[in-house]
This record gives C-alpha cells, sequence and structure tokens, in this order.
C-alpha cells in the first residue's frame, strides 16, 4: 500500500464513480478480459477464411508454404515470447512500486516489438521481390519457385493476416508509448497499475495471435 | 409551479429542466454546446444518441416513404429504368440507405445508445458507466461512422444493400468502402459499448443488488452486450476483407478468382443473424419495464424472462444458415439450422407468454407507454408467428426473397424494437427531461402507427406469397393493389410517427414541468432514488437494493404522467 492520507479518502489515481481501488482495478481488468473475447473472434473470421482456402486448394497452399521461411518465423516467435516476458516483468516492477524497472522493461519490450516488424516486413519485402504482389498484382517473376496463379488467395490471405496482425503490434507499441511516458511520470505503483496491466494483457494477446499463426502459415504442410 | 426568471436569457437545457430554481440537474449542471459534445455524463450521452438516432430515423423513413410512392405509380407496360419518378439506379441506392440508415444507425444503437445509456447506472445504483471516457469515445466514433455513411449518399452512393453481398459489392462502381469502413467504426463503437455495460453490470451494482433484484431490462442490456462484444469482430473482419478485396482483388470471396461468395455470407450472417437478437433483445427488456410497472404487478416467471435473454443471446450464434437455404449449403447444415432456428422460439414464447401471464388479473392502465407495450405484442406476434414459415425449409425456399421477407422483418424490427423505443422514450421522458407529455396524443400517435404499419406491411406478406420479389423497381400490374394498400398505409404510419415527433418537441417547448419524480409509482432504483431529473452524479448518496424491481406496494393505477 502505497501512502496516500486516509483509508477512506479517494486515492488519487480512483475516478469520481468507483466506490474503491480494488472495484476500479476489478473494473478495468474485466473490461480488458471482455475485449480481448473482442479480438479472439476477430482473428477467428481470418483463420475460418484461412482454413476454408486450405480445404478448398491443398496442393496450392503447402505449394505456396514453401515460399515461407521458417527460421524467420521462428525467430520472430522467440522475439514475441521475450517480449511477453519483459511486459509481464513490467508490470511486477510497477506492482513492486520499482518505477526505473517498469520503464527499462517497456524499453525492452518496445524494442522487441520493432525488431519484429522490421524482421517482418523484411519478409514482405522478400515475398515482393519474387513478385508475390498480393491479389490481381500476383505476378510472379520468372525465376520464382511459385508460378501456379491461384497462390494469389494464399497470397492475399497471408498479407492480410500478418497485415492484420502487424497493425496490432502497432497499436501496441502505440499503447507502451504512453505507458512509458506515464510511466515516467511516475504514475504507476502498486496500487494504481490497471492500465500497464491491460496493455500487457493485449500485448499476451498479439503474441498468443502470433503463436497460431506462425505454425498456420509456416510449418503446417 | 413554474417560475422562470424572465431576465436571464432562456437555454434549451433550461427548458428541459424542471428544477433550475430549487437545484441543479444533469441537464442544466454545465452549460453550452461543448459541455455536451464533450461530457462524459452517461446520461447526456444518452440523450445526444436519442437526438442523433432520432435525425436518422427521420432521414431513412424520408427514403422509405420515396421508395413507396415510387412503387404505387401505375405500371407502365414495358417500362424502362426511367420511366418512374425515380430511375431504378436511384431506386437501388435509396433502399440500400434506407436499410443501411436503419440497421446501423438508427436499430442497432436504438435502445442501448440512448436508454441503456441513460438508465443502466441508474438501475443499478452507480454514478456511472465503468468506462465513461470510452463511452465518449463510442459516441464520437458513432457520429464519424455515421458521416462515412452520409458520405456514400452524397458522393457516389452505395446500391448493394444493406447486406453488401459479394461479388456484387466487389464489383459495383458505388463507394462501397466509404460505406463498409463507416459500418466498421460503428462496429468498434458497439463493441466498446458492449464492453462498457459488461463491465458496469458486473462491477458497478449498489450494495443489496443481487443478480436476481436487477429489473430485466438490465438483463437484456447485458445479453445484448455478450452479443455486441462476440459477433460484431467478425463483421468487422468480413468487411474489411471486402474492402481489400475491392482495392486488391485478393479474390476470397470472388469464384472467378478462386473464391467463394458464400464464405462471405457465412461471415456476414454470422455477425447479422446474432444482430437481429442485439436489435431486439433490448426491446423485449423495455416490454418487461413496461407491462409490469403498467399492470401494477410483479413479472411472472422473473427467472424464466431473465435466462432466456441469455438463452436467446447464446442459440442465436447457431443459426446464421436460415439465410443461406438457397445459397446451395449442404442440405444438412440446412436442416441443423432450421431446427437450431426452431429452438429460439421457445425462450422467445416464453417471454411473450410471461408477459401475457402478467398482464392476467392486472390492474392495467391504458397508459401512452403501455399502449405502446400492446401494439409491440401484436406486431412481434405476428412478425414472429411469420419468422416459422421462413425457418421451415420448403416454405422458405419459395418465400426466399420475397416481400414476404421485407414484412416478416419489418414487423420484428420496426413492429418490434422502434415501437418499443417510442414506448419506453414515453415511459421515461418525464426522469430523462424533467417534462410532462399530452398523453392524449400520445395514444392517439399509438392508434395511428398501429393502423399505418399493419396497412403497409400485411399486403407486403400477401404479396410474398404470392411472388413479388423483394428489391425489384418494376412489378407485375397484379401487385398494383397490394402496393398501392402498403404505400397508403406507409403515409398513414409516418403521419403517426410525425405525431410522436411534434408530441416530443411540444412536450421539450411547452410542456409543464413534472414534479413528482416517481410518477408511474415505479420500484426500480432510477424512480425511487432520484429526483425528478438525476443530479450529476445520479445520487445524492450511495443508494442500498432492499427489494426487487416489480414489488409494487398496491395494486393502484398510477397518477396519469401527462394531460393538460
Amino acid at each position: 500500500m502505497t501512502d496516500h492520507d486516509g483509508h477512506s479518502a479517494h486515492p488519487k489515481y480512483q475516478a469520481h464513480h468507483f466506490k474503491s481501488m480494488e472495484q476500479q482495478t476489478a473494473a478495468g481488468k474485466l473490461g480488458m478480459w471482455v475485449f480481448m473475447a473482442q479480438e479472439l473472434l476477430f482473428f477467428s473470421g481470418l483463420f475460418c477464411a484461412f482454413g476454408f482456402v486450405r480445404y478448398m486448394y491443398p496442393d496450392m497452399v503447402s505449394q505456396a508454404q514453401s515460399s515461407m521461411d521458417w527460421r524467420l518465423g521462428g525467430i520472430n516467435s522467440i522475439i514475441l515470447l521475450v517480449s511477453s516476458l519483459t511486459i509481464s516483468l513490467s508490470v511486477r516492477s510497477a506492482r513492486s512500486n520499482n518505477r526505473s524497472g517498469t520503464i527499462k522493461f517497456l524499453i525492452a519490450t518496445m524494442i522487441c516489438g520493432f525488431a519484429f516488424l522490421a524482421i517482418k516486413g523484411a519478409e514482405w519485402g522478400m515475398h515482393m521481390h519474387e513478385g508475390y504482389f498480393p491479389g490481381k498484382y500476383f505476378n510472379p517473376v520468372h525465376h520464382a519457385e511459385i508460378q501456379d496463379p491461384l497462390a494469389h488467395i494464399f497470397f492475399g490471405l497471408y498479407y492480410v493476416m500478418t497485415g492484420m496482425h502487424g497493425l496490432h503490434i502497432v497499436v501496441g507499441l502505440g499503447l507502451m508509448t504512453w505507458m512509458l511516458i506515464r510511466a515516467s511520470k511516475g504514475e504507476f505503483n502498486s496500487e494504481n497499475y490497471v492500465s500497464l496491466e491491460n496493455t500487457s494483457l493485449f500485448w499476451h494477446l498479439v503474441d498468443i495471435v502470433w503463436i497460431f499463426l506462425y505454425p498456420l502459415l509456416y510449418l503446417a504442410k | 409551479m413554474e417560475k422562470r426568471d424572465f431576465v436571464k436569457p432562456v437555454l434549451f437545457s433550461d427548458m428541459l429542466s424542471s428544477h433550475h430554481d430549487t437545484g441543479t440537474n444533469y441537464l442544466n449542471a454545465k452549460k453550452g454546446f461543448l459541455s455536451w459534445l464533450f461530457t462524459v455524463d452517461h446520461k447526456r450521452i444518452g440523450v445526444m444518441y436519442f437526438i442523433s438516432i432520432s435525425i436518422f430515423f427521420l432521414v431513412a423513413g424520408l427514403f422509405a416513404l420515396l421508395l413507396r410512392t415510387e412503387l404505387m405509380q401505375i405500371r407502365i407496360p414495358n417500362a424502362t429504368a426511367n420511366s418512374y419518378m425515380i430511375s431504378a439506379d436511384h431506386y437501388n441506392e435509396s433502399f440500400t440507405f434506407h436499410g443501411a440508415i436503419m440497421v446501423f444507425l438508427v436499430i442497432i444503437p436504438s435502445v442501448p445508445a440512448t436508454l441503456g445509456n441513460f438508465l443502466l447506472p441508474l438501475m443499478l445504483g452507480a454514478k456511472d458507466v465503468a468506462f465513461p471516457k470510452l463511452n465518449l469515445i463510442s459516441f464520437h466514433l458513432y457520429i464519424v461512422g455515421a458521416l462515412f455513411l452520409v458520405y456514400t449518399i452524397a458522393f457516389g452512393g452505395l446500391d448493394t444493400g444493406w447486406t453488401f453481398y459479394t461479388p456484387y459489392s466487389t464489383q459495383t462502381s458505388t463507394s462501397v468502402i466509404a460505406a463498409v469502413f463507416g459500418a466498421f467504426i460503428l462496429g468498434f463503437a458497439t463493441i466498446l459499448t458492449g464492453v462498457n455495460f459488461i463491465v458496469t453490470v458486473h462491477k458497478m451494482r449498489a450494495p443489496g443488488m443481487t443478480w436476481v433484484r436487477m429489473p430485466l431490462f438490465v438483463w437484456a442490456i447485458y445479453a445484448t452486450s455478450v452479443i455486441q462484444v462476440l459477433a460484431t469482430p467478425v463483421v468487422g473482419v468480413t468487411l474489411i476483407l471486402v474492402a481489400i478485396e475491392r482495392l486488391l482483388g485478393i479474390g476470397i470471396f470472388d469464384s472467378n478468382l478462386g473464391g467463394d461468395p458464400i464464405l462471405f455470407q457465412n461471415f456476414f450472417w454470422f455477425y447479422s443473424h446474432p444482430a437481429v437478437y442485439i436489435m431486439i433483445l433490448p426491446a423485449f427488456g423495455i416490454m418487461s419495464e413496461l407491462i409490469t410497472i403498467h399492470s401494477r404487478k410483479s413479472i411472472f416467471g422473473y427467472k424464466a424472462v431473465a435466462i432466456s435473454s441469455i438463452g436467446i443471446a447464446v442459440i442465436g450464434f447457431f443459426v446464421w444458415g436460415h439465410h443461406m437455404f438457397t445459397s446451395g449449403q449442404s442440405p444438412l447444415a440446412s436442416v441443423f439450422f432450421s431446427l437450431l432456428t426452431y429452438a429460439v422460439a421457445v425462450p422467445t414464447a416464453i417471454k411473450v407468454f410471461s408477459w401475457v401471464a402478467t398482464l392476467y388479473k392486472g390492474s392495467i392502465s391504458f397508459t401512452a407507454p403501455m399502449c405502446y407495450a400492446f401494439v409491440f405484442l401484436f406486431l412481434f406476434l405476428i412478425g414472429g408467428l411469420t419468422g416459422i414459415f421462413l425457418g421451415a425449409l420448403s416454405t422458405d425456399v419459395h418465400l426466399h426473397n420475397t416481400y414476404f421477407v421485407v414484412a416478416h422483418f419489418q414487423y420484428v424490427m420496426m413492429g418490434g424494437t422502434i415501437i418499443a423505443w417510442i414506448g419506453a422514450i414515453y415511459h421515461w421522458w418525464p426522469k430523462i427531461t424533467g417534462k410532462k407529455f399530452n398523453q392524449t396524443w400520445a395514444i392517439i400517435s399509438s392508434i395511428v402507427v398501429f393502423i399505418g404499419f399493419n396497412l403497409t406491411f400485411f399486403p407486403q406478406f400477401v404479396m410474398g406469397t404470392r411472388g413479388m420479389p423483394r428489391r425489384y423497381y418494376d412489378y407485375l400490374p397484379e401487385y398494383y393493389t397490394f402496393h398501392l394498400l402498403s404505400t397508403i398505409g406507409s403515409y398513414v404510419l409516418a403521419i403517426g410517427l410525425f405525431i410522436v415527433l411534434f408530441n416530443w418537441l411540444h412536450s421539450i417547448f411547452y410542456g409543464k414541468n413534472e414534479t413528482n419524480p416517481n410518477p408511474w409509482k415505479g420500484k426500480s432504483m432510477e424512480w425511487t432514488e432520484t429526483a425528478v431529473v438525476p443530479i450529476e452524479h445520479n445520487f445524492e448518496k450511495q443508494p442500498i437494493s432492499t427489494h426487487g424491481p416489480y414489488e409494487f406496494d398496491e395494486l393502484v393505477k398510477p397518477v396519469k404522467a401527462g394531460g393538460h
């Protein structure tokens, strides 16, 4: 417990409409979990679409998947898993009133996020170099391994799925920047940490979506 | 009673307030346009939603009148696309706007965003919803999404119907991308509102407010919010895919490119069927409130009514295939979807039977809200029973895409949700505005609406069974009489709704102040624990719930709230 005056007085970070800090924290956490249910359903639509395409064109999909570099995807998976650890440590630091730890682990997480985006961007660049553009722009160069024109469906969906995931990474980075500013102002402590924890929940969600994307797109053949 | 200081300028918020000489309330606590636009007060946000939705309702209604007028014209043999008062293209755009505005901007947010926002914290004994700022963001997103849809009206039009079916929606030259982007943003607003309400119900209840002491309206809003959170993201990602398909031609929904348009239909209805429960469940909640208070009886089977809301929400997720009986989906799937569709009838019937059983031996007063509740019961009964025709495989093959479907949808959505919404606005009008309304005109409006509605849509059932297809600009002369009746009915309906509008406006500008904080003698917290118009933070001190919402003191007829 931090040192603010009196038990019954409104703590500094408590919004007026909550009766207690516990209520505020519980509401914040529940809100994030409900929001994550929404995120899950959002991605499930894309997973369904992928399952459908795979069911329709199993040969095309397995051939197109051969262009995926599992090593780069693997590195990205490790990066995201590490970042999940660091953001959890950041929350832990905040809850034990360790401001510098909170900031350091947040920055470490953000570095992981940017590294992920850089590698993902490089992969996109490699695909496009081969001429595997999405949709109607799909036009493989002569020496490209995949010449099947139907492969444009796989690549279209690949770009949409990884793009949507990447968009979530960008949103997560934005949230972490905001948290970084608030952390450097010393806003987080053992009582007031729910927005940081919610950011970490969001980041874990982004992580777990990738944990499903990686085997589906890179490994399952 | 009314001591207005004539030296000061009279502001709009002053007109709405009943108490400005004795105290402040949420309407006059702060002044100025910006104090409304950036308020985090759930009551003000509810009022702003109410005003916006009413405007969109008016616009969409005028489009409907335009369509009906075109269909009333005497048919010309060998007509071309320009034979009638509006061209065929404009006809297509008009029915799309009518549908898109009504579904996305009016019916989906109608009850949850206006009354849900206004009442949820009041009914639960909370100072506000769990996340007031998020609530404001939802409203702003709603306005932005609405602007996108309005933009499509002004520039480029939209002629896909509100369903955005592929492959047409990826090929038409109208501005589909702006429209789906608008619908996506509106979906986001819906999701955030749903998250907010779920957390509010779980975490913001007053001491003593157990789950079985919550008014049934809260249960209904809770079930609605669950659907909003779980179904809306799927249509969000679907609309994104449609937009990307238009931009890049990735071909997931286009059979020419190797995809499948049925996949779109599956995605779309996975959301849009639960969405009709987003539209109707809050209306069910309203019915439970109106029928109990205006017949002075506790609800028959509280728990059954409460749980059936959740039941409808759950089963509603597994019936989407009944929109696709004729699409070529597997016959086995169709059989299961048909069976599950019938299963939804069970919890729905539980509700209707409970309302009727509540009325039995009740002390019914024919107030304006109660008249609308009766209109709802009749219209929803017709709408619900005709749904059975459509859920049955063999008849649906004949009725699919005919006016029968249109009439069924209008009976449950307009005759259900919108009627309940109007009744509820009348019911909570004294609490929202602090004004009395003219009871006589309100009751007249309900009768005119009832007559006009049936005259408009009942002939459409007959036309539908005789094969009149929906969304057609021109038709065979044998349907002329039905179209004529339907159009006359739509004018009567419009007159009824304009009476409602003028009644509300009259009450705001000329109505007497309500002095009784509980004119209907309700027992839920918004009536018993607040001033005539709630103060900014709702309650003077933390209310404590000691009884159920329908434990009325005595079987007496309440004093009429209106009438002057």
